[in-house]
């Protein structure tokens, strides 16, 4: 197991090989040297078919970069990220800006549906009920807007949304952080449930230690723009070796400090 | 949705409605044909026969304000429609790309906009000759870049929300998330300056045609009608009076359905 995660080959889901990318800064007056900022410094891992990843760092370490380039929202300046999924689809953090305002729910879940074409308004309505009833809401909600719903509804909502086209692997960007403590909860056991039943393979970024350990098989832990660590949940929460991961654990109460 | 409408937008609306229906009714059946002279009743003041009285060539102003608010309104239509979908096409492609067509699209809005668009109008009609049509295109141009600021500054807005990002994720094109996934959230801002802009319309339809470079007779318009009511001032005060009360109702509906409609505005 190397510094950068498993390195392994053919037969995954997902493979990211040394992954660099440079944003460049703001200049602050005319004369300043254009500088650029390493935001990943070579990132490597892949995923397997089903598989819950955990992905964990401080705040601008680079998660939601790294999230962006494996969706191809942004591009890198080297590396490649090779997916055997076709549709790889994100939960964004925010349930507020990420379902449009002006659109019936019904509407935002035939969406992905009606931009592959093939599929009769009947079709697509019956998936978009189906698929309110499996993320646990009820079908009347189909006529509502967004702003008529609650945080945890429309988290429910970006899921299904994002599970339309049945993609195989998902990103779930700081997901349910902006939900309270019992919602969260809920949406946690939906993601989990779901990926039973569809197979689907989670790359779960949070920052929350205890949340990722409830759900993930595999963790990588990164710090800015590298990972540190990487293997089982078991393995990293319990016997830490970089001096990073022992301070996360420790901030968030899951490891004494005296340990030394 | 469940909404109270506002006090404003209520009464915006029954001005409005009103007005609309008189014109509707005028467009059908007008108490006198509006260009008919009657020598006998010229300047002839309020009565039963003729209920806004005659101007100087005894034509019944009832019948004149109807015909004259029907094509006042006509070039406040279609200028704000050019003005709109020009604007919301300049708009949508230069917020939404950003770059150096934006740069360039948005200088030449800055110069235009440093015009009065009644004086650009102005131009316009220099070049192309009077008649209500050069109106509205002239009018309809000289509208575009309030309405391209509008829209673009709102898709700069929303181009970077989530929703977008998953529509792009979905598969959708620039074109698709555009026009339908930003464009609805676009179009409550919108409407109220749509309003706005009808009003703008109104009163430089009714400037350009005073200035006798507008509508040209015998089409009655609001504007002319004022125009040629000002000689007559004193003795039939009622020739000015009428059409400039119907021109203010037309102003006051619009701006206060704009009030309404800034008001209940708002989904989230």
């Amino acid at each position: 197991m190397g510094k950068n995660g498993d390195l392994a080959g053919e037969g995954q889901l997902l493979t990211v090989k040394d992954v660099r990318i440079r944003f460049t800064q703001e200049r602050h007056s005319l004369f300043e040297k254009k500088r650029k900022k390493e935001v990943l410094k070579g990132v490597s891992f892949s995923m397997r078919e089903g598989e819950v990843l955990g992905l964990v760092g401080e705040s601008g370490c680079g998660k939601s970069t790294l999230a962006k380039v494996i969706l191809g929202l942004e591009k890198a300046e080297s590396g490649e990220v090779i997916h055997r999924s076709q549709h790889p689809q994100m939960v964004f953090q925010d349930p507020y800006g990420s379902l449009n305002p002006a659109k019936r729910i019904g509407w935002i879940l035939e969406e992905p549906l009606r931009i592959r074409g093939g599929y009769t308004a009947q079709e697509r309505r019956a998936r978009a009920l189906a698929m309110l009833g499996r993320v646990g809401l009820e079908e009347k909600i189909a006529e509502r807007y967004p702003s008529q719903l609650s945080g945890g509804q429309r988290q429910r909502v970006c899921i299904g949304a994002a599970l339309m086209l049945e993609p195989k692997l998902l990103i779930a960007d700081e997901a349910v952080s902006a939900l309270d403590v019992t919602i969260q909860a809920q949406v946690l056991s939906l993601l989990l449930s779901l990926k039973e039943e569809m197979g689907l393979a989670i790359l779960f970024i949070s920052h929350d230690m205890r949340v990722v350990y409830q759900m993930c098989d595999r963790v990588l832990i990164m710090k800015d723009g590298q990972f540190v660590e990487s293997g089982d949940v078991d393995t990293v929460y319990f016997s830490p070796r970089h001096p990073y991961t022992k301070e996360l654990l420790v901030a968030a109460g899951i490891r004494e400090e005296t340990e030394k | 949705m469940k909404k109270k409408k506002s006090k404003n937008y209520k009464i915006g609306a029954t001005i409005t409605g009103v007005l609309l229906f008189f014109i509707l009714v005028g467009l059908f059946w007008t108490p006198y044909d509006p260009d008919a002279m009657d020598n006998a009743s010229k300047l002839a003041g309020v009565s039963f026969s003729h209920i806004m009285g005659c101007d100087n060539f005894g034509r019944d102003i009832f019948s004149r304000v109807l015909e004259g608010s029907k094509i006042t309104l006509f070039v406040a239509v279609g200028t704000v429609a050019i003005g709109t979908l020009c604007g919301i096409v300049v708009g949508a492609f230069t917020g939404y790309y950003g770059g150096i067509v934006d740069e360039l699209f948005m200088r030449i809005n800055d110069a235009l906009f440093a015009f009065p668009s009644i004086l650009l109008g102005l131009v316009f009609i220099s070049l192309l000759g009077s008649g209500k049509y050069n109106v509205i295109v002239a009018l309809g141009v000289a509208f575009i870049p309030s309405f391209a600021r509008i829209v673009r500054s709102e898709f700069i807005r929303c181009k970077n929300m989530d929703y977008v990002k998953s529509a792009k994720l979905a598969g959708a094109g620039d074109l698709r998330i555009m026009f339908v996934h930003i464009l609805p959230n676009v179009m409550t801002v919108l409407s109220s300056s749509i309003m706005i802009g009808f009003n703008n319309a109104v009163l430089a339809e009714a400037g350009m045609s005073y200035l006798g470079i507008g509508v040209q007779p015998p089409d009655a318009s609001l504007g002319r009608m004022l125009s040629e009511a000002q000689t007559y001032l004193f003795s039939a005060p009622g020739f000015a009076l009428f059409p400039g009360i119907v021109l203010i109702l037309m102003v006051l509906g619009f701006s206060l359905l704009a009030e309404g409609i800034k008001e209940g505005a708002g989904y989230a």
